[in-house]
Order: C-alpha cells, then structure tokens, then sequence
C-alpha cells in the first residue's frame, strides 16, 4: 500500500522557439493528456516533426479516466504503448448489476476468445501519461512543459499562437494544429467556437481508496443498495490495490462538504461492511454533459478528445472515443501533410468523429437516464425493468447500467468502398477490424499487430494452390503505387510465397471473423478499418478504393 | 448479431427472450435494439404531467393488447407482471 508520486519533467526555456519573425512548424499539438500524447506519438511515426505544448509540468492529479476499452488497447498497441499499460492495468471482461443485494444482469464484453486484448483494463490515469509520454519522447517528439497558450489566431493557411512560459511569452506558427486541451477548451473558448448538448442535474462522489481487497477484477454496479439506499453505487479495481468507488449523491448534495473526509470515510465503511483499513487516495465531486463541437475541423485548427466532446462517465466512453479520434486523424493527416491527399480528407475527420461522437453520446445518455431517471414516470420504468429483470431474459437486456465503450462502425462514411460482393458478418466497409490469432514467420501473433500505420491488401489464399502469377502481380502494382498498398497473404497452413509476408490461420478464426474464402480480398486503412472488399483480387478495384479513402477519386 | 428464435406471436406463449428489432436497421451491438426501444418509450412521456402519463400508458397498454390479441398470452402477461413486484 501506499500513494502514488507523480513526477516533475523538467522545464527548458524556449530560447530555441523564439524568434523574429515567429518559427513556423509544421504541426503543433496542445495538451500533453492521454489523447494530445496519442497524437504526438501517432505523428511521429508517421514520420512528421511535432511541438506539444503543456501549461502544467506533471501527469493528472487523481486517477481520473481509469477504463481503458479493448479498441483503445489496440491503438495504443499500433502506437507501440499497449504493453505496459496492460501488464500494469487490471484486466477485466464482466460486469455485474444488481438490485439491492441481488444480481440482475451480468455481460461480458470480450465473450469469445481469439483476441490479444480483454474488454477492458482499468489503469489510473497518471500511469498511461506516464507510459505515453516515455513512448513520445522515444520517438522524438518535442515536448514542452510549462508552456501555455494563450492565444490563437486562425490565419490564412496557417495558425499564430502566443504561448506563455515562466521566461515570458512569445509566437509561434504552426501549418497544423490539433487541440487537446480537455473539456473547459481554453482553445476552444478563445475562439468562441459552439459546444452544444445537455447537463444533468446530478451529482457523484468518486472515491479512490487503498485497501487489501479480494474482490474480483469485475465492475460491480448497484441500482438501490442497502449501503446507500436510493442511489447507485459503481466499485472498479485499479493497480496497487487502489479501489474506484463512484456514488451517485443527487443534485441536492453539497459538493464542498461532501467532499470531506469525514463525510466520505463512513460512506465507504458502510458500503464495505467491515472493519477493514483502507486510506483515501483521493477523491472529487463531479457533474457532467453531455455535448459536442458541431465541427471538428476549423480550418488548419483540429479538435480531439474532451475538448470537441464530452459524455457522462458511465461507459468509459470518454478518453476511450479520444484515442479513436486521433486514431482517424493522424492518418489523414499525415497524408494531407506530405501533399498525398487533398484538405478536404481531413472533414471526413469530422463526419466520421462527429458520427462516432453522436453514438457515444447517445449510449452514455441512455445509461444516464436509466441510472438518474428525471420523472417519476421514467423511474417508474426503470424500477419495472428491474423487478422482472429478476425473473426475465428480455428485460435484464434492458438494464442500463452503463453500455461500454465500443468502436463505432463507420458504415456511412464516404471513404468505404460499398461492397459489390456478397459477404457474412460485421467485417463491413467501416468497421473496425476484428483481432484473431496468426502465425507471423513462425511466431505465435496476433491479425491487428499486422495492421495498421499504412493501406493494407490482404488476400487469403488457399495453400494447395499458392499465389497466382496475376495476384502477385497484382499486389506488386499496388505496392508501387502513389499511396502504397502493402500486401499481406492470409493462409490457414504455412506458404512460401518468396518475398510477400505470410499469416498463417492457425485457427480459422480470420477466415471465420472476415468470411474469407480462397481470393477474398480486404483494404485495410492505416487505422486498421475495412475500406473495401472483393471476393477477387483485382489491382484496379483496389486503387480505386484507395483513391476515394484518401479523397483523391 | 443472432436474433433469438421466439415463438411466433399468436401461438399461445408469452415471449420473455429478447425480441426488440426493428426493420431495415442494422445492429452491431446486442443492447442496442432494447435501448432504441426503451429511448423511445421514455421520449414518449416527454413533457407530460404524471397524470397525462398515466393515462398515455394505459392508451399504450389497451392498444398493444389488442394488437397482441391472444389473451391466454395476455392473461400470462398480466400474471407475471402482478407478480414480479
């Protein structure tokens, strides 16, 4: 047991990006959060120089967005920061809710097997800056601490900023800027740009405790209990034997008295029951919105994260939908960036986020509502659902205590390639690829390893007959394209195919989870969502779609 | 997403499985069709004084009834939802 110590990184003075007239840079990234840290990492292997700006010199104070989803684990592993975290994370996949002391409704986010990551690893905030930032600074972004922007002025083709240091202030110039400056936007404000939605009149306590507990690593979610009657109650495990306990308190509660210890301490000894020791790590009243930026594109001005949208805690859909934002902007970007793409592939950036943004806010005002009804007529349905969840399947499928974070599928966006083929299952123009087991050169591995920073075709191939003559041309075209297209064969036994990278199906799940056949042809965008698919590989139909995924058709 | 296999309406069983869908829509999720359901229901009563809701319930009632029609289905309905207090 024992808190934790966030650490200092040290301040450099901005002697070097100071200058008359003002540098410019080609991208430049404020807010060193999870999400502003996905961005710089994410530019930096695409080979772009990037500037982070940060107005504190530390990670998040508290634990704050503690559940990390399976799609955001995947990200960060093609960011190359998806171990630690999970090796240091508790993993978990269950959920419980229950009534008063009974359970009603249980689910499991990951219910097969065949994939790298669990539904979720809960992980303090802090630990995934720190990780991040490590994984940054490993690949040469530049990052600045103590640097706050106070100003930014939209130019022609470009953005002025003024940033403040302890060594006074000066400009800068950036081609490209991403904001991440979280939910109050300083950026956002300045520029007076809408954020509309709504707030929910009500209040909640999180409490983060230390305690020697043997709990299971599942999230446990009461409606009622006899510990807090009326009120629900969330339990979450973190590392080091750090506890998340979320009660929800009512719009009436006094923020500023509830939030002292002596208020809080016999809240959580009634909900333990015991006379256990446990210590306040640290705890915060909350409310929240539920809102969005109409657009996520100013100009040369990018919006990710809290700071374009904000949702309602239940469903850890917050910092989860960040890393899918800049998941589908980096790409975008960097193409635009090196003259491969024209502009406007960054506002399918916003038609795609502002779509995904719509179903999170969706799903978490769902789950609001069902947790905080707002007339009696709505509790009255709510506590309906529960009484026959107790005895009935349809109704327990009703019970909203929080729908998870998951991936959107992107099935309208205009870069997806409309199928002409018939095919099975989710694996749709837009979805975000499903993981399955592969051999890669003799090594037990994973499909999504093998995605992703670049367009991808991948072809299954039946290993009786090989590779045709016409694919391997096929897939050699492709690869000296303007915008390559690296090929990747897909086998259920191991194939020499000279020098074209071979997965081998180990279990037939890829097959399975794809409704792959010999010829069947998937585009893999660099964000590892289908473009396209065919039920035979033909280079022209492939260039095609990579012309209008990347807005040049 | 599968669609669980439900007695067709009329054959004398209440469904108590899930079986909210709606046609020409497309889930990817097992919660979602329950949830667009459940919005609705609750969109519904937007507005209305505890009373009109009242009476906007019992409509709601008496016109999915009649639509249901079997009534040995009904009567079960009425059974198990008297009795899940």
């Amino acid at each position: 047991m024992g808190a934790y110590v966030s650490p200092t990184y040290p301040y450099r003075s901005p002697e070097d990006l100071r200058s008359s007239p003002p540098q410019r840079r080609p991208l430049i990234v404020v807010g060193a959060g999870p999400v502003g840290l996905a961005a710089a990492i994410d530019a930096r292997q695409h080979g772009l120089d990037v500037l982070l700006f940060d107005d504190d010199k530390t990670v998040s104070v508290g634990s704050r967005a503690v559940c990390y989803a399976k799609r955001a684990l995947e990200v960060l592993d093609r960011l190359g920061v998806g171990e630690a975290p999970c090796a240091k994370g508790v993993s978990w996949n269950v959920g419980r809710t229950f009534v008063e002391e009974e359970e009603v409704y249980q689910f499991n986010l990951v219910p097969e097997p065949g994939h790298k990551r669990p539904g979720m690893i809960n992980l303090q905030q802090y630990y995934l800056e720190e990780m991040m930032i490590a994984r940054a600074l490993e690949l040469g972004a530049d990052v600045r601490w103590q640097h706050k922007v106070i100003s930014v002025q939209p130019q022609d083709g470009f953005t002025r900023l003024t940033v403040e240091t302890p060594d006074g202030s000066f400009d800068i110039e950036a081609d490209w800027l991403i904001v991440a400056d979280g939910a109050r936007s300083p950026i956002r404000r300045q520029l007076g740009l809408d954020i509309e939605g709504r707030i929910f009149m009500d209040r909640f306590l999180i409490a983060d405790v230390i305690m020697k507990a043997d709990f299971p690593a599942e999230r446990w979610f009461w409606f009622d209990p006899p510990f807090h009657p009326g009120q629900s109650v969330l339990l979450h495990k973190q590392s080091d034997n750090v506890w998340r306990i979320d009660f929800q308190l009512g719009w009436d509660a006094d923020p500023e008295e509830e939030k002292k210890p002596e208020k809080i301490i016999p809240r959580v000894k009634a909900m333990l029951g015991d006379a256990r020791e446990f210590e306040l790590e640290w705890a915060s009243i909350y409310t929240f919105q539920c809102r969005r930026m109409k657009d996520f594109r100013h100009g040369r001005i990018l919006f990710v994260g809290d700071a374009a949208h904000q949702v309602s805690p239940f469903g850890a859909r917050g910092a989860n939908s960040g890393f899918q934002d800049t998941d589908d902007l980096l790409w975008k970007l960097a193409l635009v960036m090196k003259g491969q793409a024209p502009e406007r592939l960054l506002d399918t950036y916003s038609a795609d986020r502002t779509y995904a943004a719509d179903e999170n806010l969706m799903n978490s005002t769902r789950s609001t509502d069902f947790i905080t009804p707002k007339s009696r007529t709505s509790r009255t349905f709510r506590n309906a659902v529960l009484d026959l969840a107790r005895h009935h399947p349809f109704a327990r499928k009703l019970v909203n205590s929080g729908r998870l974070s998951v991936p959107s599928f992107l099935v309208g966006s205009a870069l997806n390639t409309p199928d002409t083929d018939a095919f099975a299952g989710d694996m749709v123009p837009g979805a975000p690829m499903d993981d399955a087991p592969v051999q890669a050169g003799g090594q037990d591995g994973w499909l999504l390893d093998q995605l992703g920073n670049r367009f991808q075709c991948l072809l299954f191939v039946d290993p009786a007959t090989g590779v045709s003559d016409a694919q391997r041309t096929a897939l050699a075209e492709l690869s000296n394209g303007p915008i390559p297209v690296s090929p990747l064969l897909v086998c259920p036994a191991p194939l020499a195919a000279g020098d074209l990278p071979v997965l081998v199906d180990t279990q037939g799940l890829v097959a399975r989870r794809y409704d792959a056949r010999p010829g069947t042809t998937y585009l893999a965008r660099p964000d590892q969502h289908v473009a396209a698919r065919w039920r035979a590989l033909d280079a022209a139909a492939v260039r095609a779609a990579v012309a209008r995924a990347t807005c040049n058709a | 997403m599968t669609t669980p296999q439900n007695t067709p309406a009329g054959a004398g069983q209440l469904i108590l499985t899930p079986n909210f869908r709606e046609a020409g829509k497309r889930y990817f999720r097992d919660f979602t069709p329950g949830d667009d359901f459940y919005e609705a229901l609750i969109d519904m009563h937007r507005d209305l004084s505890d009373e009109q809701s009242e009476r906007v319930n019992a409509r709601l009632i008496l016109l999915l009834a009649n639509h249901i029609g079997d009534i040995a289905v009904l009567r079960e309905a009425m059974r198990l939802a008297r009795d899940a207090g």
